[in-house]
């Protein structure tokens, strides 16, 4: 992890630990992903542009930690219908940008834009849309207090999503 | 070339099987569009939806764009969502209000009742014209009702009233409302809408599927039985856990506690399945206690206690409509092509009740009709794998006779399986599909056809 440090300004280090997050993901290490979060993180995304809430209104994922270990586990070990075959990925992060730093400098919260090629037996879909991300710092890295993924057809017709954004 | 007349119709639908045709035969979709869609009451919003007058919101029959509007005299209209000049959809967004409906081509205007306002340019028509003429409108569906605030229409010029139609049935939206303290629903938080690649059949036809959960949610189920209940939750994530691991119940359960009932005009539900203590509402959940004072207050204990004993998973009616009264859930399968189907899936939070047990019903929502949800995914891709499978031209006749000698009278008017792993309620709704499909007027209250009465063709 030490290597994704290199930079010295804080949005250099945030855009290496995100294209790592994205790595993690395209390379289907969902484990590695997980442990990326705090204990008592949550993932979510929304079902509606602006969506306020994830109580009083429903999502495409909302994952406390509790669920977001299970939906790692189902992709990673009980082998679930819907990735056999597996989804192949590609992931481009961009467009960082720091929105706001706590005042001791160990939290803030990152906006950036995804795009993500999905492929699947004769299918590619694409996705795209703005991550945002509360990172802590701890160690010499961060782990993600929260992230939420707007997706620009959140509230389209959508297929099944399984692999996470 | 095969002219599905009513007899070769009937020879498709046998005792305990239903030929593979009925799923791949684009002519048998079309039929399905006009004789089934076309005539039968359709599910098309909730009264909450279009609480003001121009409230509007676009629906769907079959195939056919409507609008369904709240007009300044209070009622409920649907409308074809089509323009009378050249035929333009008039009304392009989901959901609004309106003083009335602009078409974006030439700029007609209509009341929001569908009857034409303004014509631009209304000089040098021939005599036919006549801008009073209903037909020369955004045409109402003349055939609307309302169930308890459920709207349905039915393109159909007769036939039996919606509560002829929905018989029995009534018993489950009577279940949904009934639920609400102040005995009214009013549907929020969202919709999903899910799509697969397959007949739209299949979707109803899994719903009360009891044989399916520990096969097609198998990774979900072992997932969530591995998971840690120490690990740190906000609550939806433990309701969530808790409806996968229900998944998981052996068969000796579906075969012991669960029941199936079915009912004419092709209607059914899973019966006698989760009780409140187990799931959304546990009894120990605060948000619950205070649900049950506020529906006690209300209602009195007695009718309180015999509210919460009603146990029904999926309500289905026939032909397109879905929903879970002790959850609040209501789901829409639009056909769209023979091997295309979107499924539009709503909520409705009971007035009344404590804002918490709706979190519980979005909570509930995310994981039983949630697109991104780890147990509908495997759903959607075993309908997916049916729409590929059936190309295949491999056995012509589909077996559907889990339970067929079993099968009993019920008292309440119906027929159900001896438990809830009969697939009775796939052979009812092909009795009425046959009914639909073969009968050319509209659609008698129609009685369910029962295996000994029905000719063996071989
Ligand atoms: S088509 Fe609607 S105004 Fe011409
Ligand atoms: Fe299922």
């Amino acid at each position: 992890m030490s290597a994704v440090l290199r930079g010295d300004r804080a949005t250099e280090q945030v855009e290496l630990f995100l294209i790592h997050e994205a790595r993690l993901l395209d390379e289907a290490r969902y484990d590695e992903w997980l442990a990326l979060f705090t204990a008592d993180a949550w993932y979510w995304v929304p079902s509606e542009p602006g969506q306020r809430s994830p109580y009083d209104t429903i999502s495409l994922m909302y994952d406390d930690r509790r669920l977001l270990e299970t939906r790692v586990r189902r992709l990673m070990s009980t082998q679930p219908h819907a990735q056999q075959p597996p989804s192949r990925t590609s992931r481009i992060v961009a467009n960082a940008t720091l929105e706001e730093t706590a005042a001791d400098g160990r939290a803030l919260t990152v906006r950036s834009k995804l795009m993500m090629v999905e492929f699947r037996l004769d299918n590619q879909r694409i996705f795209a849309g703005t991550c945002t991300h509360r990172l802590v710092r701890a160690d010499d890295s961060f782990r993600i207090a929260w992230k939420r993924v707007d997706l620009i057809n959140s509230d389209s017709v959508l297929e099944g999503l399984v692999v996470p954004f | 070339m095969t002219d599905y007349s009513a007899a070769h119709l009937r020879e498709l639908v046998q005792p305990g099987r239903v030929h593979r045709s009925l799923y791949t035969d684009p002519r048998i979709f079309e039929l399905e569009m006009e004789r089934i869609f076309e005539r039968a009451w359709i599910y098309v919003g909730h009264e909450s939806e279009v609480k003001a007058p121009g409230d509007y919101r676009t629906t769907r029959i079959g195939r056919k764009p409507l609008v369904m509007v709240r007009h300044q005299d209070g009622k409920i209209y649907v409308l074809h969502n089509q323009c009378a000049h050249r035929g333009t959809m008039v009304v392009a967004g989901e959901r609004g209000n309106a003083s009335e409906f602009r078409c974006c081509y030439h700029g007609w205007t209509y009341h929001t009742d569908g009857r034409l306002k303004a014509v631009s340019l209304p000089h040098g028509y021939p005599a036919h014209f006549d801008p009073k003429d209903p037909g020369i409108a955004m045409v109402q569906v003349r055939r609307v009702a309302n169930y308890r605030g459920f709207v349905f229409a039915s393109l159909a010029d007769h036939g039996p009233s919606l509560e002829e139609f929905l018989g029995y049935m009534t018993t489950s939206f009577d279940d949904m409302v009934d639920r609400a303290p102040d005995g009214e629903l009013e549907a929020a938080g969202g919709v999903f809408k899910h799509a697969y690649n397959a007949n739209w059949k299949v979707y109803l036809e899994n719903l009360c599927d009891a044989a399916h959960p520990i096969f097609v949610h198998q990774s979900s189920i072992a997932a969530a039985e591995q998971q840690s209940d120490s690990v740190y939750s906000d609550g939806s994530g433990e309701i969530a856990i808790r409806q996968m691991r229900q998944n998981g119940a052996p068969y000796s359960f579906w075969e012991s506690q669960v029941g199936i009932w079915t009912y004419p005009n092709g209607h059914s539900f899973l019966g006698d399945y989760h009780d409140d203590a187990k799931l959304v509402a546990a009894l120990n959940d605060p948000a619950f206690r205070q649900y049950i004072t506020a529906l006690e207050t209300r209602k009195g204990t007695d009718e309180t206690a015999r509210i919460l004993s009603v146990r029904r998973w999926n309500s289905n009616v026939y032909p397109n409509l879905s929903f879970m009264s002790q959850f609040q859930q209501l789901r829409v399968v639009h056909p769209i092509g023979l091997n295309r189907t979107v499924v539009y899936t709503y909520n409705f939070r009971l007035k009344g009740a404590p804002e918490k047990m709706f979190e519980r019903t979005i909570s509930f929502a995310n994981i039983v009709n949630g697109t991104g949800s780890l147990v509908l995914t495997d759903d959607l891709e075993t309908y997916n794998r049916i729409g590929i499978g059936l190309a295949s031209g491999g056995a012509e006749w589909l077996e559907i006779g889990r339970g067929y000698t079993s099968d009993l009278a019920d008292e309440t008017g119906g027929r159900r399986g001896k438990n809830s792993t009969s697939e009775i309620y796939i052979r009812n709704m092909f009795d009425a599909w046959l009914g639909f499909m073969t009968d050319e007027q509209a659609q008698p209250v129609r009685r369910i056809e029962w295996p000994e009465q029905r000719a063996v063709s071989k």
